[in-house]
């Protein structure tokens, strides 16, 4: 019989948890409450005394000073004798629940005694509500709206009476029940090819006809059969174990079929240009071509074929990087989406070369507007509560890893209410050189065993991988769905770290999308075969079946490959560091991926079929220019209420509020942080970390990302992001010698169906941001290491079709010769001049400005790489020689919110003459503060290093435009020497930490 | 004269142990970061070492409140001594009647205070003040400014005025069990560090004050003074660069963190 511990804060003191629901509850619900208090229940599933019971209670579970405890039952009446109803959420059967896990180890240490791994902890929240006027409906619409999520959890609510009349609520354990028994099935696909599809639907394989043809005909070939039949194989068919695997392996997810297809493109002319590969012509393309141009001076180490891009750093280390997304389950369920995105991402440098010492992470996330009022399509969630669970659940991933989130962006638009986009990058050091090899390299031999290690297997996150390769649709799975545990894999991790440094094993990747399908598919690649035992990996709770366990995506696993002589060594530290770890069969070189169950064979795939049996796929784009309205306002009188409108927009206005929940400083190595200034509040262009205490070397990371261009040209939304993440990366003093690029695509489907009758001209948006990536990447110099493609990021339930914005989140890292130089984006003295740098033109189609009048229009900025490039070089040069007191980047908004951000976080005024600006056709004063042309900075030089700062500069475009004042007043003129704003600092800067501040 | 030897544990969630042992060495300290593994193992040995160091972090990811399930593990955990099992507890103690000094920051001073080893008055472990969730509801990094107490016995903060370092915390709101404890901390010295405003004035007002502790306590030691606790991060700030806003203030190269590690180093020497 299961017993409880109830475990509240002391009734004298603030329950600050009740009091934020009964916020959030008034404020998202709008129903009114008199008050909120909550209580952790414990349910103890095993046996225990009454003494033992009672001193878990009180040394456990609950801390004597600040909370009270019972195993009674009816705590919730002591600490709120007049609630009327209590509601207590808890996980569904099968659900990571952390706290549960922490709290058994806490009670085997108290008890002295070790529990068997079924009988558990399991944790719930009761919340004691009170409301005299609240229904049960009412109730239940709390929990369902707001503080369940029925995905992942279960609730109960008992009205005061029914409380009182079953004396608390009892006990119920959570415990996966009606286990069946493992079966392997087969599948027969001798059938026609509607059938065929309705085999991939059904069983959520994401495959197309033409894959599961591909699929059949393997097995009518009479060599295969011959040997299947040795094994003890079906001949002619596949078991559910191969078809799992293949489906897995040929997702869209792992395979990046869009990107590998061969395209038909035509242009707006009509020409047509055949593409073999988006990927291979246009990304690996650039960096073979920026390798070459680099020659000697190639500072690329690994690129392309390994978890993460590698690059030099300094002699002793190498720095690798990964940015993923985790957009799908992020719809279903915010924070275990984006939790399980982070520390997923941490896997990845986890599992570079021979694994990487983690040292900052840095996040990017597209939602809609939460302040979002109209109807929402059914099993969409509130915007609201998906920026909130996102954030949290990138708080809790990030901060819990001790690893700094340093850098990101938040972006607005109304479609991401179809699927946010959750962008989680994360950094590693490798050791250049490792037990006597470079330390980027796996180096797997035919014998070494196969270890699993970190986290058990569970029905979680099956299907992941195949699931984010379709839209989100009525029967998107709930399976899909799991929570990240951040310990166990800080655990792991810790322990990975020991064994790598003793040598211990010989190559190591990590176990996200398509679980060990995919990882142990992986590696088998490089001896050229694995043999795996299914039955062997430890399970969550009893029933899995043989594919389940091979396509699980739980969460905190790595694969390992050990050599026999030192799995000993390898097992023991694992256990002495509680990490679990198990051998699950060895890596051969038989040509094959080998599964086994209990000693049969229960699926048998050729690594040549697996890997390169899909057929390609043959896709149409054509390029049609869109056409939008053109503006015909005049320019504003007030364009000073302009200006503080556009600082309050949310693309523009301040992110502190989300920033400042992740811990940036761990490590030691933050040098800019996310926010500077006289008030430790303004908005950095970029962060530089020092990842070496004892060096003074620098790594330097950016991101530019900007939707909204694409509504006019992809083409040009691309080579806008590359220029912004490059100039982000410049502005606080990274150089273009050692800097690369990763770019991260989530596109709306763009192959043409009955679903996406425009999928010819969503392709050729892809299409053009390719060549745009190519063409800029090239022209900058900065060589693409690695990259991900989401491309299902629609939404289409009933009549409804929400289809995001193409996306390209361009990230760089570089490395920053010496962090003493770097440069922030606040004004810093009076009487320091101000300069702008780079060409304005009356370039505001998709701009901030225009947006907020309800425009898109045409004139879509356009980028001059070469221009660019000269003017980033001579800066760069100018930051090295300490000329520059600081510098912002000017994108969104123009001039006027980059100024306006300079002087406000500085605490000073400034005077300035935009008539001075370097300009080309700029007509209206307008065009001229708030236009968002590419290339621009605007920096502050002391006035005794003008004559040197002007001659760096060059020949580039740059002007004096004014200088900074005390008296915290921003002055600017017009193209007509007119004063066009005038207006305090504090104003503007409370304007732009106004929106967001509160959430 | 002794040498300043920190061991600096590691393990379950611990995330400072590489910045924290580096400023140790800064100090001019011998520092070695342990995971507790080897502790409880019996790999690495208390006895060794005259400064024990309870870096930040989340053991055991805060679950069941910050540090108390990792109280847990150290109060009842066994480590293995002599080919059989001592209790940790008595290895902690035989440190702390050896003269030695220990210290914990952040998620570290949450578990000193969970174990009962701060602040300490009775010589026993025994937990009487505690630490709760912030009054903002949040996890916060933001720099906050410290008043040392001139008259604290501790020997970390001898010769500060006053501080600027990163709280980066959920869970840093300090309570105390009755208005009695904290009279006797307050009488009694224990309180070597608050929040204060940028002025210097002691603050119960956000953020100067990021969690609503009471009476502004940042941190707590012993009657000895030996045994040092607080929510802010020292070994956040040893260099310069390390300060939000050294790109527009003139800084000395060594950072504010890095006085509480002198005075151990030389406090141990001394001794």
């Amino acid at each position: 019989m299961a017993k409880r511990v109830e475990v509240a804060v002391n009734p004298e003191l603030r329950d600050s948890r009740g009091e934020g629901c009964a916020r959030e509850i008034e404020e998202f619900l709008h129903i009114p409450l008199e008050g909120v208090r909550t209580l952790d229940a414990f349910t103890l599933d095993f046996e225990v005394t009454d003494g033992e019971l009672a001193a878990l209670a009180k040394e456990v579970f609950s801390d004597p000073v600040i909370q009270v405890s019972s195993t009674g039952g009816m705590l919730g009446a002591e600490i709120f004798p007049s609630f009327d109803w209590l509601l207590e959420v808890g996980y569904l059967p099968g659900v990571t629940d952390n706290e549960g896990r922490t709290a058994k180890e806490a009670v085997e240490m108290l008890l002295e005694r070790s529990l068997p791994h079924q009988e558990k902890v399991y944790t719930s929240v009761q919340y004691l509500i009170k409301g005299s006027s609240l229904e049960r409906e009412t109730v239940e619409k709390i929990a369902a709206g707001l503080l369940a999520n029925p995905l992942i959890q279960r609730w109960r609510i008992l009205s005061r009476e029914e409380y009182e009349a079953s004396g608390g609520v009892s006990p119920e354990v959570p415990r996966v029940t009606g286990v069946s028994k493992p079966i392997v099935n087969e599948i027969d696909l001798e059938v026609s090819d509607e059938e065929l599809l309705e085999i991939s639907k059904k069983g959520l394989l994401a495959l197309t006809v033409g894959e599961m043809q591909a699929v059949r005909d393997f097995y009518r070939e009479e060599q295969n059969q011959a040997k299947r039949a040795a094994l003890g194989l079906p001949a002619d068919k596949p078991t559910d174990v191969e078809l799992e695997c293949l489906a897995q392996t040929w997702s869209e997810h792992c395979k990046h079929k869009i990107f590998n297809a061969t395209i038909n493109y035509e242009d707006e002319g009509g020409n047509v240009e055949v593409i073999t590969s988006i990927f291979k012509t246009y990304i690996q393309g650039a960096t073979k071509k920026v390798r070459e141009d680099l020659g000697e001076d190639d500072y690329c180490l690994s690129v392309f074929i390994d978890n993460a891009g590698v690059i030099a750093f300094d002699d002793d280390y190498s720095l690798c990087f990964k940015v993923e997304t985790h957009n799908s389950p992020s719809a279903l369920d915010p924070y275990g989406g984006a939790l399980t995105g982070i520390v997923g991402v941490n896997r990845d440098p986890m599992g570079t070369g021979m694994g990487s010492q983690l040292i900052f992470n840095v996040d990017t996330f597209c939602f809609a507007n939460p302040f979002h009022e109209e109807e929402l399509p059914p099993r969409l969630l509130h915007p609201r509560r998906i920026y909130e669970g996102v954030v949290t659940g990138v708080e809790h991933g990030g901060n819990k890893s001790g690893i700094p989130t340093v850098n990101g962006t938040v972006y607005f638009d109304d479609r991401f209410l179809g699927k946010p986009l959750v962008f989680c990058g994360t950094a590693g050091l490798i050791p250049r050189t490792l037990n006597g090899g470079p330390g980027h390299n796996k180096r797997t031999k035919a014998g070494d065993l196969v270890v699993m290690a970190g986290g058990r297997i569970g029905k979680d996150g099956i299907h992941g991988a195949t699931f984010s390769s379709e839209e989100l649709h009525e029967g998107s799975p709930a399976t899909a769905v799991q929570l990240g545990d951040p310990i166990t894999q800080k655990r792991l991790y810790d322990f990975l770290l020991i064994a790598r440094d003793r040598g211990l094993y010989s190559s190591i990747t990590d176990n996200g999308a398509g679980g060990l399908s995919s990882s142990i598919g992986e590696m088998a690649e490089q001896t050229g075969g694995a043999r795996l035992n299914l039955d062997r990996a430890p399970l969550k709770y009893p029933g899995l079946h043989p594919w389940e366990i091979l396509v699980s995506e739980s969460q905190e696993r790595m694969s390992i490959a050990v050599p026999e002589e030192n799995i000993d060594e390898f097992m023991a530290l694992a256990e002495k560091m509680r990490v679990e770890a198990v051998v699950m069969g060895e890596f051969t070189d038989e040509g094959a991926f080998h599964l086994l169950y209990d000693g049969k064979t229960v699926g048998y795939l050729p690594l040549e079929f697996l890997h390169d049996g899909l057929p390609p796929m043959l896709l149409n784009a054509k390029w049609t220019p869109p056409q939008h309205e053109e503006p015909t306002f005049e320019c504003p009188n007030d364009l000073t209420g302009e200006l503080t409108g556009l600082l309050g927009r949310l693309n523009i206005c301040s992110k502190e509020s989300i920033v400042r929940r992740y811990d940036h400083e761990v490590q030691g190595g933050s040098v800019i942080k996310p926010f500077v200034g006289a008030q430790n509040d303004g908005p950095s262009d970029a962060a530089v970390n020092r990842p070496l205490l004892d060096s003074f070397e620098g790594v330097v990371t950016a991101n530019g990302i900007s939707p909204r261009y694409s509504d006019i040209d992809a083409y040009w939304m691309t080579a806008l992001v590359v220029d912004e993440a490059i100039r982000n990366a410049i502005a606080v003093g990274g150089t273009l010698d050692h800097l690369a690029g990763l770019d991260n695509f989530c596109w709306c489907d763009p192959v043409e169906s009955e679903k996406t009758p425009d999928g010819r001209y969503k392709l050729a948006q892809l299409v053009r941001s390719s060549k745009a990536l190519y063409e800029y990447t090239t022209a900058y110099g900065v060589p693409l290491v690695s990259g991900k493609d989401s491309m299902k990021n629609d939404y289409s339930i009933g009549g409804t079709k929400i289809s995001i914005p193409p996306t390209l989140l361009f990230s760089v890292i570089g490395k920053v010769p010496d962090i003493r130089k770097s440069v922030s984006m606040d004004a810093k003295r009076v009487g320091d001049l101000i300069y702008v740098l780079g060409k304005t033109l009356p370039e505001l189609g998709g701009s901030e400005y225009w947006a907020a009048k309800g425009y898109t229009g045409n004139s879509v900025p356009k980028v001059d790489a070469v221009a660019n490039k000269e003017l980033y070089r001579a800066l760069e040069k100018a930051i090295q020689d300490g000329l520059v007191a600081s510098c912002h980047d000017c994108s969104d908004g123009g001039l006027g919110v980059a100024i306006a951000e300079s002087v406000f976080s500085g605490d000073l005024g400034a005077s300035v003459d935009l008539s001075k600006a370097p300009i080309d056709g700029v007509v209206r004063n307008d065009e001229l503060l708030f236009s968002e042309s590419a290339g621009r900075f605007v920096v502050t030089v002391s006035p005794e290093k003008k004559a040197s700062f002007e001659a760096e500069m060059g020949g580039s475009a740059f002007a004096l435009v004014g200088e900074v004042t005390e008296g915290e007043k921003l002055i600017i003129d017009g193209l007509g020497k007119e004063r066009i704003v005038e207006t305090g600092t504090v104003a503007l800067k409370e304007a732009w930490q106004t929106p967001l501040a509160a959430l | 004269m002794r040498t300043p030897k920190a061991l600096v544990i590691t393990g379950n969630g611990i995330n400072t142990e590489r910045e924290s042992a580096h400023a140790c060495r800064l100090a001019g300290m011998e520092a070695d970061i342990a995971h507790m593994a080897l502790i409880f193992s019996g790999e690495v040995q208390l006895k060794d070492y005259n400064f024990l160091y309870f870096p930040g972090g989340f053991l055991d990811g805060d679950d069941l409140g910050s540090a108390k399930a990792g109280a847990v593990r150290f109060k009842y955990g066994k480590v293995v001594k002599e080919g059989s099992k001592a209790r940790f507890e008595d290895e902690l103690l035989g440190l702390v009647e050896r003269g030695g000094l220990v210290l914990g920051v952040c998620n570290g001073f949450q578990l000193m205070v969970k174990m009962g080893l701060l602040p300490f008055m009775e010589g026993k472990l025994k937990q009487s003040v505690s630490l709760s969730h912030n009054d903002s509801g949040r996890f916060e990094d933001r720099w906050v400014y410290l008043a040392v107490e001139p008259d604290s016995p501790c020997v970390f903060t001898r010769g500060a005025e006053n501080l600027y370092y990163p709280v980066r915390h959920g869970e840093g709101k300090f309570i105390p069990s009755s208005n009695e404890t904290l009279s006797a901390i307050e009488a009694q010295k224990l309180v070597p560090v608050r929040y204060t405003t940028p002025k210097g004035e002691i603050t119960s007002e956000y953020p100067w004050n990021p969690n609503g502790s009471v009476n502004a306590i940042a941190g707590l030691c012993d009657p000895t003074g030996r045994l040092f606790g607080l929510m802010p991060h020292p070994e956040a700030f040893v260099h310069r660069t390390q300060h939000p806003r050294w790109t527009r203030e003139d800084l000395p190269e060594e950072g504010l963190g890095l006085i509480l590690y002198k005075n151990a180093a030389e406090y141990i020497r001394q001794s």
